[in-house]
Parts: structure tokens; sequence; C-alpha cells
């Protein structure tokens, strides 16, 4: 894939993937801030202010929409958008719906998080958007599968590239996941609230399949796809296993699906639901880990980047943190050690390190790549991608092990007796407990959001230059004709 | 011989095998659950909830309760001597949506019913605080002064009878609930009667202490009050519930 970018910009829609990454940084800046402050009303609740709209219960689903669906979502539209154009080497379907599933998306963020404010919810965890906005996403979201797939068979290229099996896995799963958990009735035309269609045991199934595989599709599956594009032209090889790709691809699209009761363990589901999910939990280790290796050795023979390119090194920790949130994630699925995490911190602390140490760092990685192509310029500042790093490595590190130390030292004080076979703690006590962790936790996310802050500078500084650069040009050029 | 380059070149096979790799597993751990009748215990006293308790339930949702409270206590000697008899999958059998929760910031509310008086509760959801000083839950000192909105009661409930709740509109449905829960229970799933029941249930509870109007508190107390009383624990033997699991 020669690249004369210039040439690139005329044949290729840019315009739609310039938009969505920036949607992707306000969104992701504005997200992580309302997770501090969160984590920040954990630690001191009198940051609640007695406002509704302010309250934990109320700013919890802005913090997930924002983080996952406003900062993840608009990074994937804009990264599958861009790589599915540059792999099939042909422009993207229809301008006009590309525009349309833009202002769909980000009007359903918008929409969702003054809702929120207002209490209006479904009460279904990361899928608290009411009846309407879930109409909207399914149109949009309806809209993307036919621009992918039209894009895709007027390729130029003979082969799917190994990015959109990805990307398309997670577009059919997502479309099916979302229709079904919110499957609901409406209380009426008028009115935002509705009822599910599904209760009890098999609304807590449905939730949390659909749970689960918003992280297994949305946040895996998509992700691994912007994995495979970017991490090979970054490091300037190719994937490391063809082979291992098509495996991976193949295990984890079936056995996603299976897992997502592990969620619900002990509970009043059924056992044998509780038992094959933790089965293939533990399965899906293998075609995780086979995503891991297979973006890890693509750096094999080029190991020396990780010296001199800090935009690898988002990349290279990214994957890491894939590896270990995989690893850790089948050990917490076993009904043993689930007995103890679920319910505490433990969980909050896992989905994290997959959260900022996979997702939200290979999309750092992906965008600083890709930014400066979509405007034919280089990077503002280099030394700024590597404080970055380093702000939201150290970020990352004080949150999973503040939220080790709560998850497990609250589950085994809750288990504790005393001599006499009492309880040997009350729950209020075990809340005390947690003090120092969310101090350390909330100064953790900060970090995490700081470096958030001085990338989103970074760019717009990059983009400054190069519309500066460009009025060069076009006044000198103006002036050669005159 | 099927080769992958098959899949790889032509976009069609690869939606329709993706389509095929992700289906099967919601549907083999999902249909079952409806068809496997020991799914939901057999158990009395378990009824949909009243207009009141279930106006409650959508405050619940609306303040976003569920995000640091559980109602799902599982069978560990702990958790049964901290809140009580582990749940059943029979007393969530009518929650639209299911609020079993995933954290537990504060403790699991499954069987709250009962524990503690209505001041108490009145006190701690205005001020945590001033009854539970290490307490980091916010206050909601507006549930007391915001007015419940009852308007759209009939609505809610005609929407959850879509959803397969037994409220009752008709005579034959009524004379139905009648037979399955009795007549007590029978007249306050009546849609018919939601508005009169609801105002009836709050005026004689007067769960916020403040018989002059209905406060959205009044409502928030009467569906705590109800949470895990529903089954009387000592008409069945341990060994009857293990069966289902």
């Amino acid at each position: 894939m020669a690249e004369t970018s210039t040439q690139a910009a005329a044949q290729y829609n840019y315009d739609i993937v310039r938009k969505f990454t920036i949607m992707a940084m306000v969104w992701g800046v504005l997200g992580m801030s309302v997770g501090v402050y969160i984590a920040s009303e954990l630690a001191w609740p009198f940051l609640n202010f007695d406002i509704p709209g302010l309250t934990f219960g109320r700013l919890r689903p802005v913090h997930t929409t924002l983080v996952i669906f406003g900062f993840g979502g608009s990074a994937l539209f804009a990264t599958s958008y861009y790589i599915v154009q540059r792999t099939c080497q042909v422009r993207l379907y229809s301008g006009a719906m590309a525009n349309f599933t833009f202002w769909g998306w980000q009007t359903a963020i918008t929409l969702a998080i003054i809702s929120y404010f207002f209490g209006y919810t479904q009460g279904r965890e990361y899928a608290e958007m009411t009846w309407p906005i879930d109409l909207l996403i399914t149109v949009t979201w309806v809209a993307y599968l036919v621009i992918y797939v039209q894009t895709l068979r007027r390729r130029s290229q003979p082969h799917i590239y190994v990015a959109n099996w990805f990307f398309i896995s997670f577009i059919l799963a997502t479309a099916l996941l979302h229709i079904f958990n919110n499957w609901a009735m409406p209380v009426n035309l008028f009115s935002l609230t509705s009822y599910s269609y599904h209760a009890g045991v098999q609304d807590a199934m449905i939730q949390w399949w659909y749970g689960h595989n918003a992280v297994g599709f949305f946040l895996t599956a998509a992700f691994l796809g912007m994995m495979y594009y970017f991490v090979p032209k970054q490091a300037g090889r190719p994937v490391y296993s063809y082979r291992l790709s098509i495996v991976h691809f193949w295990a984890l699209s079936f056995m996603y699906m299976w897992v997502g009761t592990h969620h619900l363990h002990w509970t009043a589901i059924p056992d044998w639901t509780s038992t094959l999910a933790a089965t293939f939990s533990i399965m899906l280790l293998m075609p995780s880990w086979g995503g891991m290796i297979n973006g890890i050795m693509t750096l094999s023979g080029a190991w020396d980047k990780l010296r001199t390119d800090p935009i690898m090194l988002f990349m290279i920790t990214a994957l890491s943190f894939y590896g270990m949130s995989t690893f850790e994630g089948p050990l917490m699925s076993l009904k043993s050690v689930n007995a103890l995490s679920h319910y505490t911190d433990w969980t909050i602390g896992h989905v994290h390190s997959g959260a900022l140490g996979w997702v939200a760092m290979i999309s750092f990685g992906s965008i600083y790549h890709m930014l400066p192509r979509l405007y034919d310029t280089k990077l503002f500042s280099l030394k700024l991608v590597y404080v970055h790093f380093w702000l939201a490595t150290i970020g990352i590190v004080l949150y999973i092990s503040a939220l080790w130390v709560a998850g497990i030292g609250q589950g085994l004080m809750l288990r504790a007796f005393d001599d006499y076979g009492n309880l040997a703690y009350t729950f209020i006590e075990s809340v005390s407990f947690l003090y120092l962790p969310y101090v350390v936790r909330a100064i953790g996310g900060l970090f995490f959001v700081i470096g958030a802050i001085i990338m989103a500078y970074n760019l717009y500084m990059t983009v400054r230059q190069a519309k500066r650069d460009q009025a060069e040009i076009d006044a000198k050029l103006a002036a050669k004709m005159a | 011989m099927f080769k992958h380059e098959t899949i790889e070149t032509h976009a069609g096979w690869l939606i329709v095998l993706t389509l095929l790799a992700i289906g099967v597993g919601g549907l083999v751990e999902i249909v079952p659950l409806y068809m496997i009748e020991s799914t939901i215990e057999k158990v009395d006293g378990v009824r949909p909830y009243t207009p009141l308790e279930q106006r409650g339930r959508d405050l619940y949702i609306r303040e976003g309760c569920y995000l640091c409270h559980s109602q799902m206590i599982r069978p560990f000697r702990d958790e049964m001597m901290r809140y009580g008899h582990y749940s059943l999958a029979a007393e969530s059998q009518y929650d639209h949506p299911f609020q079993w929760g995933s954290k537990r910031t504060g403790p699991d509310l499954a069987r709250l019913g009962g524990k503690y008086s209505n001041e108490w509760h009145v006190q701690h959801m205005t001020a945590p605080r001033s009854v539970v000083p290490e307490s980091i839950m916010p206050n909601y000192p507006w549930l007391l002064k915001n007015k419940l909105d009852i308007s759209d009661i009939a609505d809610r409930m005609r929407a959850l009878k879509m959803v397969s709740v037994p409220y009752s509109e008709t005579k034959a449905e009524y004379d139905a609930n009648v037979s399955k829960f009795g007549k007590d229970v029978a007249v306050m799933l009546d849609i018919n009667r939601a508005q009169e029941n609801l105002i009836a249930q709050a005026q004689k509870g007067n769960y916020d202490g403040n018989k002059a109007d209905i406060s959205e508190m009044d409502a928030l107390i009467a569906y705590l009050q109800v949470l895990g009383t529903m089954v009387d624990f000592s008409k069945y033997d341990e060994a009857y519930f293990v069966k289902f699991r």
C-alpha cells in the first residue's frame, strides 16, 4: 500500500473519519472526567451536593455511556471507516449515509446523557438509554452495516483483510444484542419510560448476555480489528501469523456469546447456565491470547521501535493489558473466585484494566498514527506523546492496584467470622475500609484524564499546524497564478 | 473442498458464517430458561407489585439505586447471616426489568422489607449520615418534597400487563387473579382501581409520616418495605428449594 497522501485524501472519504475522531476525543475527555468525579463521590460523598442530576446513581450511566459509546464508539466508527477504505482501496460507500451515521450516533449520545441527568433510564447496565434513543441507535446501526458491506463489496482487492472480519463480527453481534436486550413496552407513546419484555431470571440472562458481549464485541473484537491494521502499519511489518488470526477470529466470535452468565454465579439463575459460562470463559483464554500473541509478535524483529516510537509503546502496552485482563477474566469467572470477587470493586478494577489498558490505549495509539495521515502532516509533538503514555500507564497501575486492595479486602472482610461463629465485620466497617483505596483510585483516574487532555491538545495543535501549512501552500499557489 | 479463502473473498459467506458463530451461544443459554419448568421455583406468596409499590420501584430505577445495591442474596453462610434466606428466582418473576445488581457499594436490599421502620427510612433517605455516620450514600431530600406523579399509573400497569404481569382489566382476568392470589391481592392488581388503590395504600401506610399528600418518599418506602417479604420461608423445608437449583 504505497502512500501518496494528497491522492489518498481525494480518493478516500477522510472527512467522516476526521469528524468521528474529533468526537471520540471530546467524549473521551468528558466521559473520563465524569468517571473521576463519580470516583471522588465514593470517597467524599458531599460531592453529590444534594442535586439529583449529580448523584452517583444518575452520573454513573453518563460515565459509562460517554466512554463506551461516545469515546469507544466514535473511535470505532472513525478507525473502521478509515481501515475499510485503505484495505479495500476504494472510497467509502455513500457519503450521505456516512454523515447520517455520524449525526445519528452523536445525537443518541447527547440525548442519552441529558436524559440520565433527568432520571430517564431503563435501569439496565450499559443499556440505560430509553426506548426512543434505542430506536435511533438501531437505525444508525443498520446504516453502518449497509455502508460497511457495500464498501466491502466494491473493494478492488480480492481478499477481505482480517481487520474487516472483526469489524463485521462486531457490527452484527452488536445489532443482535442491542435489539434483544432492549425489547421493551413503552408506558405510552409520549412516555420515555418502558418496561422490559423479559422479567427476573430470563431478564438477567439476556442483560448479561448483552452486557458481557458489549465487552466481547464492542470493546474487544472491534478493537482487535483496530489492532490488526494499526499495529502492522506502525511497526512496518506484516501480521505475525495469518493462520493464527483465522483460528482466533472464529474461536473468539463463537465463544464470547456463551460467557455472559459468569456475571450471575451463585444467583437464582439455574446452575447449568453459570457452569456453561464458566467453562467457556476458561476456554476463551486461548483465542484472547491468540490475538495478543499475534499483535505483540508482529513486532518481532523490530523490537527496537519500542525505544524510539511512543506510538508503538501505546500499542504494545495495550496488547499487554489485553493479555493481562483476559487472564484475570477467566480467573474471576471461576465460581470459587467469583464468590469473593462478585459485588466488589475487584470487578470494577478488572473492567478498567481492560477499558483503560486495552481499549483506550489501543485507541490512543491508533489515533496518533491516523490523525497526521488524515491531515497530511506530522504530529505536533512526540515528546507530549511520551508524557501522555507515562501518565496513562501510571494512572492505570494506581487504579487497578487500588481496586485489587479494595475488592479482595472487602470480599475477605464480609466473609470473616469471629471465634464464636458470628460475622466479624458489619457492612459499614467494610465501607470505611474502602476510603483509602477509593482516594488512590480517583488519583489514578485523574492521571489518566490529564494524559487524555494532553493528547487532545497535541491533536489540536497538529490540526492547526496542518491548516496553517495548507493555507501557506494555497497562498503560494495563488501568488504563482497571479 | 471448502477453503477458508472462500470466506476471505466473499463478503456474503463471511456474514452468514459469522452470524452462525455468534448466534449459537445465546440460543443455547436463553431459550431453555423459558422451556425448563424448574427454572422458577413453585412457591406461594409472590405477587405483582401494588400500584404504589410499582411507582416506588420506578423511582428506585430513576435514581439508579441498582448501581450500588444488589437485590440478590447468594447461598453463603455470611450472606444468610447478614441478609437472610438466599434469593429465589420466583421472587423476581414480576420484575421488569430485574434489579439484581452487580455491585455492592451499599448492602444487599433483597430482604430489606420490615427490617427498619418507616421513620428510619425517611431519616436515612433524607440524610444517610445522620443515622450511619460512615455511610457514603448521597442524600435524597427531594423524595420527601416531590409529589408523586400518579397520572399515568393505569398506563404503566397496562404496559406491564403487555409484558405478561397479571394485572387485571376485565372481569375474567380479575376472577383469575382472585383464584390465584386471593381476593385482597386481586383487588390491588385491578387496573380499573389503580389510582384509588394507590391513594388508599399511601394514606393507610403513611410511609413518609405526612398524610397531607403523597410524596415520592411514600412510594419508594412502600417498595422497600415489601422487598423479600412475599415468601413465608417457615412454610418450606430447606431441601425443597435445592431441587430447583
